[in-house]
């Protein structure tokens, strides 16, 4: 059920294309994420689905109507920005009171709702404030019953927790999904943080110089990475070489004195790729030495020098000894673990 | 605990010591002379005996019955309200129109704004002189030649030239003092509330307006006082005929050498521009003070 759609848009400035053949379909009270590095198209095309950007190509509709043509004070879309836009020289409710002036809603009613949604994101009582004399986690706040008080039929949040510091921002995370979620708000959040992505969204739009390079859920985007740019955008990844011998009946796959039956259909030289906590340290396999260890807590980090390079490892510190620095190990996965590419193919 | 008041003794004497320089030079040059000008405004003076060192109230009491006095005051702030309305009015939406040019124009037009600065007063006022001055104005000459007007637009000692022509001279003032408050404005801002459904004449009025008021305040106070001060402009515009304050004590000074009735002229301008600026500070303070600072 498609509610919000992008259809092959694209931007140019001048000769040089932002976004290219970006096609999407957002169910109604999906939560997609527009994932990223910087410059990669993520928020241009969120400013075109605003209406600050007018796309060069394509279309982009909701409810089936064509959204390009709607003025943007007239879409209706809630936005919060990265740096939040307050207005400095009204007061909490004032800023939240604003859109709703706007729609010419009933001074009375008007009120109510005000006071509602500031309860909602937890500033009630902060009615009066100025933002400038609020912390940066009560204007996001601010910025955000801003944008929902009108009811947006999708909310767009640009950024909105990367001036947050790591705590309150963990904090924001949940707070916005279960806002998001009692609400129902259609919403697209673009981000380079692919942690935040992933703990948010329904479905993860992982961008690269202006194009999709894959649409799916966070489990699927991180375990079955449709690029490489994907694996190693999304967590960390091991990308090493590998031979597929077809020589021998059953064909096996080949990466250093690490071997298993061959899948079918690929030949020749591959590429593995395989995410660090799916390595463990066994008898057989890959012959490796730990170069570092690195005790982070809840797991531990290893780098590792195997016969195929560099590679790194992560287990859980589940109290289980550990090998040390400078130790040789054998390295070993579960072929189900890894994903296979013909070397010089890009995706 | 006892180290404490002799370190601080020191502290003190070395700050006293480091400052002494600016601060001998500032009194040497400001406060003296100033104090002399106080004085100097309660001395008596005749057309033969020159200037008496005595304490009376002469010129101040002339200064303060004497409507010619009262004219001369009046006018002079007139003038530098209507200039500083006109900076206002046409350069707050021109330091807004710059901010939102791209980089290249955005440049070249600041410099444009700005570069009148580096030309002398004097050369800018003659300018006009030469624009309107009389049947030989190069304007008035063009107007009447085209047949647009029968005589030559009266500009030349009049207020109205005056406040044309100061207002010229100061527009770079109110320009960079509103470019100032819109460096502070978020760029994302006007999206933010244009998504909220707010059309552009309600941008300007409800978002952008509010946040640059202070810039178009302070400006205002610069444009003032330095239009309620003005000597040069209104002296080739206004010429001896149409007087304000300064070119009065500038009169009193170096033509009459009524030099204690020049003082009471320059002490009471002086006094009206300070009560008149702070006044105007404090009440942009108070007004501002919750939302700036």
């Amino acid at each position: 059920m498609s509610f919000l759609e992008l259809d092959r848009v694209a931007k140019q400035f001048g000769t040089q294309t932002v976004v290219d053949d970006f096609s999407l379909t957002v169910g109604k009270g999906e939560f997609v994420s527009f994932l990223g590095p910087s410059g990669c198209g993520k928020t241009t095309t969120l400013q075109m689905i605003a209406g600050f950007l007018d796309p060069s190509r394509g279309a982009i509709r909701l409810e089936g109507r064509d959204l390009t043509v709607v003025q943007p004070a007239k879409r209706g879309l809630g936005i919060v920005f990265q740096s939040y836009a307050l207005f400095p020289h009204m007061t909490a409710a004032e800023n939240v009171a604003f859109g709703l002036e706007m729609r010419r809603v009933p001074r009375s009613e008007c009120r109510e709702r005000v006071r509602a949604t500031l309860a909602m994101v937890g500033l009630a009582g902060y009615e009066e404030r100025y933002p400038r004399r609020m912390s940066g986690g009560q204007q996001q706040r601010v910025a955000l019953a801003r944008a929902l008080v009108i009811r947006p039929s999708v909310l767009l949040l640009d950024e909105p927790l990367s001036n947050l510091d790591a705590k309150l921002r963990e904090e924001m995370q949940i707070e916005l999904r279960q806002i998001q979620r009692n609400l129902g708000t259609t919403t697209i959040l673009v981000t380079h943080d692919q942690n935040e992505a992933m703990s948010l969204s329904d479905r993860i739009v992982v961008m690269s110089q202006g194009r999709i390079e894959q649409i799916g859920t966070p489990q699927e985007t991180y375990e079955r990475p449709a690029s490489a740019f994907v694996s190693q955008f999304l967590g960390k990844t091991n990308d090493f070489a590998a031979t597929i011998d077809r020589t021998a009946t059953p064909g096996r796959l080949i990466a250093g004195s690490w071997s298993a039956p061959a899948p079918a259909g690929l030949a020749g030289p591959v590429t593995i790729s395989i995410r660090p906590e799916r390595i463990g340290f066994g008898d057989a396999g890959l012959a490796a030495k730990i170069v570092t260890r690195i005790f982070q807590g809840n797991h531990w980090l290893f780098q590792c020098e195997s016969e195929c390079g560099s590679m790194i490892v992560i287990r859980q510190n589940d109290g289980q000894k550990q090998p040390a620095e400078g130790e040789a190990v054998r390295l070993a996965w579960r072929p189900e673990d890894m994903s296979l590419r013909r070397t010089g193919d890009a995706a | 605990m006892s180290a404490a008041p002799t370190t601080d003794g020191r502290d003190a004497r070395t700050a006293w010591l480091l400052t002494a320089p600016a601060l001998m030079l500032f009194v040497g040059v400001l406060v003296i002379p100033l104090a002399m000008t106080v004085m100097l405004s309660f001395h008596d003076w005749g057309q033969y005996k020159g200037i008496e060192p005595v304490f009376i109230l002469k010129n101040w009491h002339e200064v303060a019955t004497d409507p010619y006095f009262a004219e001369m005051f009046w006018r002079t702030a007139r003038i530098a309200l209507l200039t500083t309305l006109i900076t206002a009015v046409l350069g707050a939406p021109e330091a807004y129109i710059l901010n939102r040019m791209s980089g290249r124009w955005k440049s070249f037009f600041l410099l444009v704004i700005l570069g009148p600065l580096l030309i002398s007063v004097v050369a800018r006022t003659l300018g006009w002189a030469l624009l309107f001055g009389g049947n030989n104005g190069l304007v008035n000459k063009l107007l009447m030649s085209l047949g647009l007007i029968g005589s030559p637009l009266s500009f030349m000692f009049t207020e109205t030239g005056v406040v044309i022509a100061l207002a010229h001279v100061m527009m770079p003032f109110m320009v960079l003092s509103v470019w100032a408050a819109l460096q502070r404005v978020d760029p994302q801002i006007e999206n933010a509330a244009l998504s909220l459904g707010a059309g552009p004449l309600t941008i300007i009025r409800r978002i952008v307006l509010p946040q640059i008021m202070p810039g178009v305040l302070s400006g205002a106070i610069i444009v003032f006082s330095l239009s309620a001060s003005a000597f040069a402009t209104p002296a080739i515009i206004g010429g001896r005929r149409l007087k304000v304050a300064a070119t009065l004590a500038y009169d009193e000074f170096l033509n009459t050498l009524n030099w204690p009735l020049g003082a009471a002229v320059a002490v009471l301008l002086l006094v009206a521009l300070v009560l008149i600026v702070v006044g105007s500070n404090a009440l942009i303070e108070r007004r501002y003070a919750e939302v700036f600072r």
